[in-house]
């Protein structure tokens, strides 16, 4: 008998026979905020994360990169391919990700990308990885990561992100929130380890 | 079968490993500090939680849901994640998952892996087994990193080296990574862990996980994790291998909104740990070209068919029992014999393994309760507890003198002439026992006085 068969033939043998109750679901969807206070709560767990947190217009985009990278002291960045070419501010070299070389990009000053959705409550990015996102690799292997949050994409609470995924299921996902990080030392939380060590976060609207 | 679960079958008693452990100040310093902190750390985020009991019980009944049709979700897994490019490979056990995660990397002439950290893959020894077969299996979480540089033994399931300090982790990398400078911060120590690995994981062609949650209705897989290490090595390699237990599955992708709030705060007392990675199968442009994913059993059937300890198979590896647990705080992780430590490991070692294995672990608890009170899924830990105890004494692998006791006490308060009589007895032979005391028992135990009437006397004689 195959593995599968006789680990399905074992499962059928010890399971339960009676079907539990469905599970509740009591938990809290929404926390009812107003669009200015979803973003202060955004940003604020952001800012404890030790991400950096800024804010502009739709036209105010290229500006507000600018100021990013200029805080920075940075030149260059790796973006999308198919990333919105009117964010993109003059005084700059954006390098698109044409398949790129992993050592191509670990030698980069660091990526810019946009989210599919956000989390106000955890202070949570997620990305599907479209077509203003990249690719994974691009914002992982970089030191610093620039990301582009539109207000009306920030939600409430995890529920509500996960459910802004919907579309977007079966994509490669990621969530981060703030910087990479550990506390495998002592259990105190240190910014830093593999993923970027520097995360600014521009919310746009 | 060949079930492992570590070096489980080979592992000292906990109470003789114990009393070792105890004599060690430095460990267990260490794991005080370490677990005081996360504790703190846990109950603030979950006091902000209006709605975690609410958070609980769906968790607890997405779980039940689960094993009441495992089978079912298993092949809709199978079948969701094939459609969208994976290969499922089934495993018996421990060597047989082994023996196909090599065959994959052999078959692309490749002898090194980058691993996220997996307890699964403590379970099934595989670093062994690779290295027997020729294949470097490098560890890039940081906690398993100080673990396999130390040659050391994981002594916690989501810190692993939380029993070692800064100042030790300092003076074990300068050694093993041969660097003549590094500071003594966390940061300084992280920064060489990130030097030390980056060049590896830019260049080793397979990557290794498991997974924290597999989802039946998409096929899709999570890896929760903090440090970039876990997206690394799932995005980077040509080649992806995950392992998980069956009971990793979770019927649907809305599901992972309970269980993302639970785990990280549960874990690492955080609002949410800095990354998790879902992804299905293989995405063109974007990810390894191959997937694998190995379904292992190692056991967990025979836990299943347990009705009244089957909910062991809930636990979603928070470690949350661990830090609480005051046995836990004062012998650490080592003392266990097991990969899985603290209070869900006392259950579930023995369960996996056999229960003519750690046959110690059932009774390194006091019962206090604390477990299941934290525990996310809601394991009822101190009942699953006795009912290995009581599955232990049935079996006749008691300790001897207790298995005696117990029996002579059954018989005795069966019937009240029989109780009468032993009444007396005890008033008469408690000079006799106060001096010579138990063996085992009373050496850490009070003998109680015996009062100078019986409650009967009491009673019969005007109760005065």
């Amino acid at each position: 008998m195959s593995a599968k068969n006789e680990i399905l033939r074992d499962i059928r043998r010890a399971k339960a026979t009676v079907d539990p109750p469905a599970p509740p679901r009591a938990y809290r969807t929404t926390l009812g905020l107003d669009r200015e206070q979803r973003l202060e709560l955004f940003t604020d767990r952001l800012v404890d994360y030790n991400a950096t947190v800024s804010r502009c217009t739709e036209a105010g985009i290229p500006d507000a990169i600018a100021a990013a990278l200029n805080a920075r002291g940075k030149q260059s960045l790796i973006v999308p391919p198919a990333i919105e070419p009117a964010w993109l501010p003059a005084g700059f070299r954006f390098i698109p990700d044409e398949a790129l070389d992993y050592q191509v990009i670990d030698r980069s000053e660091g990526a810019l990308t946009a989210c599919t959705a956000a989390i106000a409550f955890t202070g949570t990015i997620i990305l599907s990885h479209g077509k203003n996102e990249g690719r994974r690799a691009i914002s992982l292997i970089p030191d610093y990561h620039l990301c582009l949050v539109r207000a009306d994409q920030v939600v409430d609470t995890v529920p509500e992100g996960i459910r802004a995924l919907s579309g977007y299921r079966t994509r490669p996902l990621t969530t981060i929130s703030g910087p990479s990080a550990t506390a495998d030392i002592e259990m105190i939380r240190v910014k830093g380890v593999h993923g970027p060590r520097t995360l600014d976060v521009i919310i746009v609207g | 079968m060949s079930i492992h679960v570590g070096e489980a079958a080979e592992a000292p008693d906990f109470k003789k490993a114990a009393h070792v452990l105890l004599g060690n100040k430095q460990v267990r310093a260490n794991v005080r500090r370490a677990t005081e902190t996360i504790r703190n750390k846990r109950a603030n985020v979950v006091g902000e939680m209006p709605d975690w009991e609410d958070l609980r019980n769906s968790a607890a009944a997405i779980k039940q849901n689960v094993l009441r049709n495992l089978d079912t979700y298993l092949e809709q897994f199978e079948a969701a994640c094939t459609k969208a490019g994976g290969k499922v490979h089934w495993a018996r056990d421990a060597d047989e998952a082994n023996r196909i995660i090599i065959g994959i990397i052999q078959g692309h002439q490749q002898t090194e892996i980058i691993k996220v950290k997996t307890m699964t893959s403590d379970e099934t020894r595989l670093n062994v087994a690779l290295e027997a077969a020729g294949i470097t299996p490098w560890e890039t979480d940081l906690a398993d990193l100080i673990i396999q540089l130390g040659h050391d033994k994981p002594s916690h399931i989501v810190v692993p080296a939380l029993h070692k300090n800064k100042t030790e982790i300092r003076e074990l990398f300068m050694r093993t990574m041969g660097l003549t400078e590094l500071g003594s911060k966390p940061e300084d120590l992280a920064a060489a862990a990130r030097q030390y690995l980056r060049e590896r994981f830019l260049r080793v062609k397979v990557g290794f996980s498991g997974a924290n949650f597999a989802v039946a209705e998409t096929g899709s897989v999570c890896v929760v994790e903090s440090e970039g290490n876990g997206r690394m090595c799932v995005t980077l390699p040509d080649v992806m291998i995950t392992m998980l237990g069956i009971e990793k599955i979770i019927p649907s992708f809305d599901d992972l909104e309970v269980f993302l709030q639970l785990l990280p705060r549960s874990a690492t007392g955080e609002r949410m740990n800095p990354y998790n990675s879902i992804w299905t199968g293989v995405t063109p442009g974007d990810g390894p070209k191959e997937f694998h994913v190995i379904l292992l059993d190692n056991g967990r059937t025979k836990v299943l068919a347990d009705g009244e300890s089957r909910e062991t198979l809930h636990c979603i590896r928070c470690a949350a029992c661990l830090n609480t647990c005051p046995v836990y705080r004062q012998t650490g992780g080592h003392a266990y014999g097991s990969i899985y430590s603290g209070p869900i490991g006392a259950i579930l070692t023995p369960q996996l393994q056999g229960m003519e294995h750690s046959q110690s672990l059932p009774y390194a608890s006091s019962l206090c309760g604390a477990c299941y009170e934290v525990c996310p899924v809601k394991i009822n830990i101190p009942e699953i507890l006795i009912h290995l105890r009581r599955r232990i004494v049935e079996n006749g692998d008691a300790p001897q003198t207790e298995r005696i006791g117990m029996n002579m006490a059954a018989f005795t308060f069966a019937d009240s002439k029989r109780l009468g009589v032993a009444q007396k007895l005890v008033q008469l032979g408690n000079k006799p026992m106060e001096a010579i005391g138990l063996p085992g028992w009373s050496a850490a135990r009070d003998m109680p006085v015996v009062p100078k009437e019986t409650f009967r006397e009491w009673w019969a004689g005007g109760r005065k």
